[in-house]
């Protein structure tokens, strides 16, 4: 005879933890006055290309840092760090994604009222960093024009937790044969009303209107303090 | 693969959610969305390998999936979708970004041994 099983009925979200951190942060960033980005993207979009141009290019007018995500070697935050801002590199071992955990260790030390934008580098992944939430402002994702335009349907997750898409390397459009139109079709059919915006760090193309973007984010939250 | 990071954190809550009732866990209900972006096979392996040597080991995992439902502000009403390429109402072919259900990723349930 088969006994029915007893079953105790529970309400637990699995990733309560880190949530419960993320929140905690979110509120230290908020009474700092902190703008945070959460910059997600494959391996080799232009995230460290771009995060470099944009930390230089910000500031002379901003203090702004960096926290950079990768599973091992620290050669990005070298590379960031040659902008002048204070950059920490993030070695996350075998993890494929950052948790916010993570991030609160790496800002010891830091006092955020110091700090007007921080940008978050997480790992090259299209998968794994969708889950966590590390307290940031805005999620960005970037995908570059030489991936191809069916990436958005191949990670609809990713996208579907993000604010921004961002297309980089948008200078090689015309030599790779960007489809424009199936790139914004297909972000839009997996995240409907997505905004969209496109660069090129390396020639400047677009930069104007993503710092722009950028500004227009910190006053907004400044201005709901 | 973050899905045994994900099964760590489902024994972890699990463990705690037992413990504070007193119970021993034969089994764990999961409610998985659709755009939780998580691999039913790779979980299911990944929670072999987080509950070892844990008060869990040897309990099962059991999966409910939450295919993915947004509301059609044309329609006015909720649609479940085949997939996740395509957050499109089936009915007007409108585009919603309105996610009702899928995005899921909680404990639901525990089966626990009959207490003596």
């Amino acid at each position: 005879m088969t006994k029915t099983p007893r079953i105790l009925e529970v309400r637990a979200n699995v990733l309560k933890d880190n949530d419960r951190l993320a929140r905690s942060m979110r509120l230290r960033f908020a009474q700092a006055g902190t703008l945070v980005l959460n910059l997600v993207s494959s391996p080799g979009s232009g995230k460290t290309t771009l995060l470099r141009q944009t930390l230089l290019e910000l500031s002379p007018r901003y203090r702004v840092a960096a926290l950079v995500g990768d599973l091992a070697t620290d050669n990005d935050a070298r590379r960031l760090a040659e902008s002048g801002a204070p950059v920490r590199q993030i070695e996350t071992k075998t993890l494929c994604h950052l948790e916010a955990r993570m991030i609160e260790e790496h800002l010891q030390g830091w006092d955020l009222s110091q700090i007007d934008l921080l940008f978050i580098e997480n790992v090259g992944n299209l998968v794994c960093p969708s889950s966590w939430d590390l307290g940031e402002d805005l999620r960005v994702a970037l995908f570059s024009t030489t991936e191809g335009e069916d990436k958005p349907l191949k990670y609809p997750t990713l996208i579907n937790t993000a604010d921004i898409a961002l297309i980089t390397k948008i200078d090689l459009a015309e030599a790779v044969e960007f489809d424009r139109q199936a790139m914004y079709r297909n972000l839009r059919e997996v995240r409907p009303g997505i905004e969209i915006l496109e660069v090129s760090a390396k020639r400047g193309t677009g930069m104007a209107a993503w710092l722009e973007r950028l500004e227009h984010a910190l006053q907004t939250k400044r201005s709901q303090r | 693969m973050h899905e045994l990071s994900i099964a760590t954190n489902i024994v972890s809550v699990a463990q705690e959610e037992a413990a504070a009732r007193g119970v021993e866990v034969e089994a764990v209900h999961l409610r998985l969305g659709a755009l939780a972006g998580v691999e039913v096979d790779s979980l299911l392996f990944g929670y072999q390998v987080a509950s070892q040597g844990t008060p869990l080991e040897g309990s099962r995992l059991l999966i409910e999936e939450v295919p993915l439902t947004i509301y059609c502000p044309n329609c006015q009403a909720e649609f479940e979708l085949a997939g996740i390429q395509s957050l499109r109402c089936p009915k007007c072919q409108e585009l919603s970004g309105d996610i009702r259900r899928g995005k899921e990723l909680e404990i639901v349930a525990l089966e626990v041994k009959e207490q003596p």
